[in-house]
Formats: C-alpha cells, structure tokens, sequence
C-alpha cells in the first residue's frame, strides 16, 4: 500500500503538468496511465505532429512537449506506474483507496483524473465468434512469441506491428496476413519484405479481405474472411493476431459514482473537483460552460485542482499563493541553491 | 451552406444545414446527431467519426489526404466508400449529402 497526498490518473501533458503544481506547493503524488509510455494521446495519437498553440511554444511535436514537461517536473522525483489502470476507487474515512489492476493500492485524500478521453486498449475484431477465443487463440498483443512455434498463424492489419509480427514470426510458424486494401501504412521497408516473403511463398498474403467468422470446437481451428465482393476463403489457423492501433475507452472511470455528461465529467470551474468530495478532472476528460479541448486549458485545470487538493491533504495548514519567482520555499523544493 | 442527411445505423435521418467551413463531423457534433464521436476532435488521429458515403456522392468529395486511409483501416469495418467525416469540409457543393453511420464507433 502506497500513501500519498494525491494519485493522478492519466500521464498525459495535463496530469503531468498537475503533478508539477503539485510539486510547487509541496504535495507529493504518484502517477497512474496504462499505457507503456508517459505522455496520453501527445505520444500515442500524434508524437511527430506539430503542435502550434503552446502558449509561448510557437511550435513543438508531442514528443518533445512530453520531454519537456517531464524534465519540468523532474526536480520532485514522482513514480510513475505505466502499464496499469486504476480499477476501483472506494471512499473511506475521507481517504480514497485506490485499487489497479496489477494489484497496486494507494490511500491519498485526493485523486486527480486526468484521463483524456479514457484509457488506450487494443480495437477488436468486429466478429461476435472472436469473442470467445479472446484472450486464448484471439490476440491483440504478444507477450511470448513461442507460443505460436510451428503453428499456423493469422494476422490482420496493415501497419507496422502487424508488418513486424508477420516478418518475424514467419521464421517458426506459418503466417497468413490480411489486410483490407492493397497499401500498407507499415514502414516501405517492411512492405518490401512482406512482397517478397509473399513471393517466396512464405508468408500467405491476403490483401482486401476482411475476417468474417472464426471457427472451431474448443480450440480455434479455421477462420473464413471475406472480400468486398462477397467472396470468401476459409484459412488454417491456430491462432489470430489484431493490430488494429488503440482505442480510447472511459472504462472503469464509468463505475465510480461520478456524474457523467456523455464522456465526459462535469466539473466546478473554481477547483475542478467533480460530484465527489477529493476527486477532480482535468484536462480532455472533465466539462464545464465554455470548456475548450486545449493542453492550455489543462494546465490552467491542473494549477487550480493542485490547490484544491491542498486543502484536504494539508487540512491544518492554510495554503498561501506564492510566485516561482520570488519564493525560498518554492526554490527549495526545485532543488536550487 | 449545405444540407446534409445524416442516417443512423438503425436508419433514423438527420438532415441539417452546416455552415460552409465546417466538416461533417463538426454538422454532427454541434447537433447532437448520435453515431459519430470523434474521439480526438478532429485531427485525424483516431477513427471515431466514420462514415459511409453513398456511392455517386463518393467520387465527387473532395480526395483522401495522405494518412486518412491509415486512420480507416482502424475504423469498425471500413468499405470502399468509408470516410472519416473530421475530413470532409462543407461547402457550397455539397448540398444534398448523405452520410451512413457505421454500427459502431469502435
């Protein structure tokens, strides 16, 4: 069990910038995201795209904003938890015990949802029948690629995990590829390789085809994909492999009491605190009259949430506005001399 | 200005007159025409606006910019005639559109 004064969920531009106003007036926090990676959508929607509208930024990528916020925030030592997602927030005696799926417990008197538009999982195959394979012989990721030795293997998609996946595990098993038109968004050097192991009669490639049914009693054993005509081809499998890019989905946010407008939670404009007493939102995730979708607007959410966590981690001492640059105390907890 | 038809999965029409400017997404969002959602606002960056156009409607859109193709092969079973409606500008030209939502978003 970790404790702490707040637990931010979601280490996208907003919550990291949060964490730094947390920083300043003294507050310590842990940070929670599910994806492998700190820096939200900033990372995975858009690392490479210009963004224009960071005030005094004329232009930066995503990549770079995350660097720099994260070298912002460097001087107060936050750990980050990648690779978990908050499940279940329970309320008790003015604390809130927050659980994660990898089984991490944190007791804080605030939590601070900053988590855009949800959280990143795999998009799934359409297929009612790939349901019930899901997780066994259906897969959207690979955690041990020896599973799939000598076995016959499908993947769908046309980008690089699927391009890397194919190329890779055609050296044991027998790969078929699908993909629903004829380009590739993959690297040119992968699609070259592909076009050849498809030559060599290596890799099965079926270009504009989609799945339409997977089959099999027990275990799965055929899948059918059909092409825009309606024909289709039954193909061998031992296991099916997705990569279809990540989807943002509100998940278990849906299940903790909060008032919720569409996807998103409403909130006070004077402390973003939602609903619920020690929560907050900031950022894509929360909404009030006038909300913009902006990293600008985040920070300004994140500034104001931080005070208003102060008051309940700090519930004897009385929070005083202070400048970065004229105060001791701020200097000090940025480590400078 | 243009009228534009929105058609739900289920087959419920909304027709709206959008702005000259705006994308299709955009007509949709602003009159809480269900179907679309437009998870990244319209950047290109997710696939949560798409739509089929009908197909003599189609070939006179504006092309697909480089990436958009990417994005719909993410979409929920995309056709020849899928388009992500963030990349669809309205003007003048394209009074009288129609646009299907898919079943789902995801």
């Amino acid at each position: 069990m970790i404790k702490t004064d707040v637990v931010i969920v979601g280490a996208g531009p907003t919550g990291l910038f949060c964490a730094h106003q947390l920083g300043i007036i003294g507050l310590k926090c842990e940070i929670v995201d599910n994806l492998d990676k700190i820096g939200g959508q900033c990372i995975e929607l858009y690392p490479d795209k210009p963004i224009y509208d960071i005030p005094a930024v004329p232009e930066c990528t995503g990549e770079e904003l995350t660097k720099n916020l994260l070298e912002q925030i460097k001087p107060f030592n936050f750990k980050f938890h990648l690779n978990d997602r908050v499940q279940e927030l329970k309320n008790e005696n003015d604390n809130w015990i927050v659980k994660t799926t990898n089984g991490k417990e944190f007791h804080a008197p605030n939590v601070v949802i900053a988590g855009g538009v949800g959280s990143f999982e795999p998009r799934k195959f359409p297929t009612k029948s790939a349901e019930k394979f899901d997780g066994t012989s259906v897969l959207y990721s690979i955690k041990d690629k020896s599973i799939f030795k000598n076995k016959s293997v499908a993947i769908f998609g046309g980008g690089d995990s699927a391009l890397d996946w194919a190329i890779e595990l055609s050296n044991t098993s027998k790969v078929s590829l699908i993909h629903r038109r004829d380009e590739f968004r993959g690297a040119p050097v992968s699609v070259k390789k592909i076009k050849e192991l498809s030559e060599k009669k290596i890799i099965n490639l079926f270009t504009k085809y989609s799945i339409k049914d997977v089959k099999g009693n027990g275990s799965l054993e055929e899948i059918e994909i059909k092409n825009e005509d309606g024909e289709s081809k039954i193909i061998k499998a031992d296991y099916v492999l997705g990569f279809f890019g990540l989807i943002m989905q509100l998940g278990p946010i849906a299940e903790w009491g909060l008032n919720l407008d569409k996807k998103t939670i409403p909130v006070n404009t004077e402390n973003f605190e939602t609903n619920k007493k020690g929560i907050f939102a900031i950022g894509d995730i929360c909404t009030y009259p006038g909300k913009l979708k902006l990293i600008l607007s985040g920070f300004h959410e994140g500034a104001l949430a931080a005070r208003g966590c102060f008051k309940y981690a700090r519930p004897n001492e009385k929070y005083r506005f202070e400048f970065t640059t004229a105060s001791n105390t701020i200097k000090d907890r940025l480590g400078l001399k | 200005m243009a009228k534009i038809k929105y058609i739900e999965h289920s087959g419920k029409e909304h027709v709206v007159e959008v702005q000259n400017g705006l994308t299709v997404m955009e007509g949709a969002v602003q009159n809480d025409i269900p179907g679309i959602d437009a998870d990244c606002g319209g950047s290109m960056s997710c696939a949560t606006c798409h739509v089929y156009v009908k197909e003599d409607w189609y070939d006179k859109l504006p092309k697909k910019d480089m990436g958009e193709d990417d994005m719909l092969d993410q979409a929920y079973e995309p056709k020849t005639n899928s388009r992500l409606s963030c990349q669809i500008m309205i003007s003048d030209d394209l009074d009288g559109l129609s646009v299907f939502m898919p079943e789902k978003q995801i």
